[in-house]
This record gives structure tokens, sequence and C-alpha cells, in this order.
């Protein structure tokens, strides 16, 4: 925001903010009674639905007390999964952060033919299952697969390993950042690049001193989104990891084994971590809105 | 697209931005290789065995019962979310109450929480010793390990689907239409009916056909509180890895191609169906 050539042309002309008199008039506002049976049925609605399952974790969680509770999570296959799971969101994320850029570039900036068609086949992983997005690979990668032969001749392990783990967290969380930046990139469209460009910038500093510090809001809420459902991911990883104790569990997956093996406080103890990732999300995300809900706004329209 | 059309925004076909052939050629490649070709699979895959493989695989009474409970239930679910979206969306915009912006935020409870986390937890509540089990259980309803509990997963992670998308025309539409239908004559509930409900019913379709999308291919949270009783609660995702685990890939490609065309088509309907309300409701 220092810099001055960019602030006159971006912004919405400031909200003002004001009730108007006729919030009051009848004619178009609900009894009081129906306002308030309508505000608690959402509330209820949410309470019981959301709320609810999400206190119950943390319950669960601490249900023998707090040493048990840490005992949990310190185990060693416990560890190994958290360790893995950072791994591959550490892999995924960036990945498709420069996704994310790179196609919202060429989409928000650029008219060609084919862009709604390539929008649409940026979203598709939102409308392929989980599972089906772990078989994918399975039916590339497995011993049957199209490259199976392949790569058992080169001994490289990417089934039951982590580069799989990896690959289908990349596929399941894909159009997340591309998403958040398109509507909002659209928004801002190209004065301002073209102005530093006639002023002499190359493209690099272009993208770097101008649109950048324009998207910086949008472009972390979309890496919070995506960073929750990498670390999160359990369909498409369950497919393609082996459960292999200690070595190919993600927390996810963990949770899965210690809750069929009835060990139910330590599997909640695991997914308190991840509900408390959930929470943190959350938390940022709601500051970003309250904060720079103006920068945001674009990316909220559809 | 409608946005080409807006005023105030010039673009020139010949930019002088630069970058477009790289990035571009990046986007492509990384679409391709990531998402196109692996999808392309299924379906050469699926070729392979042509249609009467995959009508064997589809038409065992198992494939059947698990993909009309993946189709059924999700429809279910979608349409309770079409009903308390609206609603939510309604309070959460032309209401003030203490926590609003605390539930605004819970609202984006399913797309933030593993679906992992959110199945043990939904089970943990709904079993018939559980906070909310143990009340239903007296009324003879059992949601646990039944088809209720994948309904009520569904529900759990389709509805900010639905809020979301609804909420921001209603915030955008314009209270002087609401006006111009009182002073018509029009009682409150005609004017929500006839002018608030138009204005939406886009959004809300839409909202509707991404959490039926969402819901259909739900895994995580649905297995622990299914229970996956074969031919009573065994979703069609679950099927495909009982198939891959018995290495019977033919049978799980079938049962994933089925998966994705029918929900293709679907969404393909509702966009147009979209398309044709949107164009109807006199909007750009």
């Amino acid at each position: 925001m220092s810099n001055p050539a960019t602030d006159y042309s971006l912004q919405d002309p400031p909200k003002i903010p004001f009730e108007p008199l006729i919030e009051r008039n009848s004619s178009i506002s609900e009894p009081t009674w129906v306002r308030w049976s309508l505000i608690f049925v959402a509330i209820l609605f949410l309470a019981l639905f959301l709320l609810l399952p999400l206190i119950s974790v943390f319950t669960e969680a601490l249900r023998n007390g707090l040493g048990p509770y840490f005992a949990a999570i310190v185990e060693p296959d416990a560890l190994s999964s958290i360790k893995l799971t950072l791994i591959a969101a550490a892999i995924a994320v960036p990945l498709n952060l420069a996704l994310g850029v790179s196609a919202a570039w060429c989409i928000t900036k650029f008219e060609f033919r084919g862009k709604s068609l390539l929008i649409s086949l940026i979203d598709l992983p939102f409308s392929v299952s989980p599972v089906v997005a772990g078989l994918i690979y399975v039916l590339i990668f497995g011993r049957q697969g199209y490259l199976g032969p392949w790569v058992m001749d080169h001994d490289i392990k990417i089934l039951f390993a982590v580069p799989g783990i990896v690959l289908a967290t990349i596929f399941v969380t894909f159009p997340f950042i591309a998403r958040e930046l398109i509507p909002l990139m659209q928004e801002q469209g190209t004065d301002s690049e073209q102005a530093a460009l006639s002023l002499g910038a190359n493209g690099w500093q272009t993208f770097w001193h101008v649109t950048l510090p324009n998207i910086k809001w949008g472009l972390l809420y979309g890496v919070l989104l995506c960073n929750a459902r990498a670390m999160g991911e359990f369909g498409a990883v369950s497919v393609v990891s082996g459960h292999i104790r200690g070595e190919t569990n993600t927390m996810p997956l963990q949770i899965e084994i210690l809750y069929n093996e009835y060990s139910f406080s330590a599997a909640f103890a695991v997914a308190s971590l991840l509900a408390g990732l959930a929470l943190v999300t959350l938390g940022v995300k709601s500051f970003l809105e309250w904060r720079y809900g103006d920068e945001l706004a674009a990316g909220r329209k559809h | 697209m409608s946005t080409a059309s807006k005023p105030g925004r010039r673009k020139s076909p010949r930019s002088a931005i630069p970058g477009f052939g790289i990035n571009l050629g990046f986007t492509l490649t990384y679409l391709s290789l990531i998402v196109l070709i692996p999808l392309a699979g299924v379906f050469i895959k699926s070729a392979g065995l042509g249609w009467d493989g995959i009508w064997h695989v589809v038409s065992s009474p198992r494939v059947l019962a698990a993909l009309q409970l993946s189709f059924g239930a999700a429809l279910i679910a979608a349409l309770i979310n079409a009903v308390f979206g609206p609603l939510v969306a309604w309070v959460f915009v032309r209401y003030q109450f203490p926590g609003k912006r605390f539930f605004d935020a819970v609202i984006d409870l399913p797309f933030a929480l593993p679906t992992a986390v959110a199945g043990i937890a939904l089970t943990s509540l709904y079993s018939p010793n559980g906070w909310i089990g143990q009340f239903l259980e007296p009324l003879g309803i059992k949601v646990a390990f039944t088809p209720i509990g994948v309904i009520i997963a569904m529900t759990f992670i389709g509805l900010p689907f639905v809020v979301r998308t609804v909420q921001p025309v209603l915030e955008e539409a314009e209270k002087e239409l609401e006006e111009a239908a009182a002073t018509l004559g029009a009682n409150r509930w005609q004017t929500i009916s006839q002018v608030i409900l138009p204005t939406v019913f886009p959004a809300l379709l839409t909202g509707f056909a991404l959490a039926f999308a969402r819901a259909v291919g739900e895994y995580g949270s649905i297995i622990f509180i299914a229970g996956n009783l074969p031919m009573v609660s065994e979703i069609a995702p679950l099927l495909i890895i009982i198939k891959l685990e018995e290495f019977d890939y033919a049978g799980a490609t079938a049962i994933a191609a089925t998966m994705l065309t029918i929900s293709f088509v679907l969404l393909l309907l509702i966009n147009s169906l979209q398309a044709w309300s949107r164009n109807r409701g006199g909007r750009k």
C-alpha cells in the first residue's frame, strides 16, 4: 500500500456506513417475533450441525485427562503421521500457489479463446470424488497401471509411498488458490499494470510491486484454505497410501486406524490437532475478512 | 460471460502486459499432468471394458444399492441445505444479533475441518449413547450406522456451499425493489416469494449443485457414521476402495466412470438451468 501509483485507481470509493431510515419501515421488514424465531432456527441449526461436532472433538480428546492426551500425541506412529502430513502440505501448497498465480495471471490479464473452458477445467477437481482422485493415480502407477512396469523397472516408489500421497494432495487442493485469485484480479482489471509498464517497469517488477500488493490478502486467504484441505485430505490419500504404519500414514489416516482399533481417545487426540488447525484457519480468515474486507470483497462475489 | 460486457473494464485483446505465453504454458502443462491426463485414464480404462463390462459391474445389486444411496442421500442432503442455507444467509444478511460474527465464522467450519475429524465427531454425537443419539434412541430413531447418518454427514459438509453462494447475492439485492413491491400493495410474504426469491434463485441453484456434487463424492465424513453395511449403508466411493483392495481394478474403474459421468451430466444440466433462470429473471 506504500506505492502511491497503485492507490488511486484501484480502490472502490470509500463506503460510507449508514443505516437507512427505511430500515424501521414495517412494510419491508418482518415483525419482531418472526425475526427472532428465524434467528433462533438459524442458530439452532448451526449449533446442532456445525458447532456441536467441533466441541465434541475436544471433549472426547480430553475425556481421560491431559496425561493420556499428550501421550497419544507423542506416540511414535502419531508423530510420524504428523511429520508426513506437514511434508505433503509443504510440497503441495507452494506448487498450487505457483499454479494459482500463473493461471490467474493468464485468465485475468489477457483475452483468449477457450478461457471459460480453462476456468471450468481448473475447477474440475472440486467435482471429482476424492476417492476417484486417488484411483486415477493407482490406474497410472499401480502394478497393472500404464506406467506401473516402467516405475517398477526403475525402482521408483510412487504408490504406497510419499510421492503418491503428495500427488493425490496436489490434485485435491489444485483449484483453491486459483479460485480465490481469479475473481479478485478480474475485479482489479489491468489499468495499474499498464501504467507500471508504460513507466518502464518490466514484467516481473510489475507483478512484484503492483499486482502482488493488491492481491496479497486474497492470496493468503487462498493459501490458508488450500493448506487446511491439504493437511486434512482423507479419501484420496487413503487410496494411494497403503496404510503402512509409521511410514505412509498421514494424520487423517492415523485417526481412522486408531478409531477402528477402538482407541477412541487417542483418535480424538490426533483429531483435536487437526480441529485446532481448522480453528486457526477460520480465525485468521475471519480476521482478514474483518480487517481487509474490501480488498477481499471481489472474491466473495459470484 | 457477463463480466466481459461490464462497463468500465476495458481490456485490449493485444495486451501490452508480458508473460502470457509462459504462464499459459505452465498452467496447461500442470493442469494436463496432474488433472486431465490422469482423469482421462479412467475413461480409457473403462472404454477398454466396453459397455457390457461396465454394465456387468454397475448392475450388480450391491453396486446399484451403493450408487442409489450416494445419489439419493446427496439429493436429500442438498434439499435440506437448500431450505436452511437461504434461511441462514437471510438471517446473517438482514438481522443483527449477539454472536453474529462468531456464528458467521462457524458456517465455514466444514470447509476447514478435515473430513475424517468431522466423521468421528458426528459418529460419537449420534451413536446411541452420544450427546444427540441418547435423545433419539428412546424415540426409536437410529442415526448412526443407517442411511440417516449418511444424510446427516452430507448435510454437514454441504451447508457452507449453499450459504456462501446465496449470501453475497442477498447482500447486493436492492432494497428499493422491495420498497416498490410494498408500495404497490404486496404484503411481506408476497415480496419475499415474488421479488427476493427470484433474485437469489440462480445462486441457490448453484449452491445446491455444489453441495450435491460434493456430497456424492464425499468419503471421509461418511464412512464412520454410515457403518458400511452392504446394501444398506454402503456408499459408492467406499465400494471403489473395497474393489481396489480386492485388486479388482476394472470394477473400481467402472464405478468411478459411472459416478463421474452422472455427476458431470447433472452439473451440466444445472448449469444450463441456471443460465435459463438467470435470463428469465432479467439479470445480466
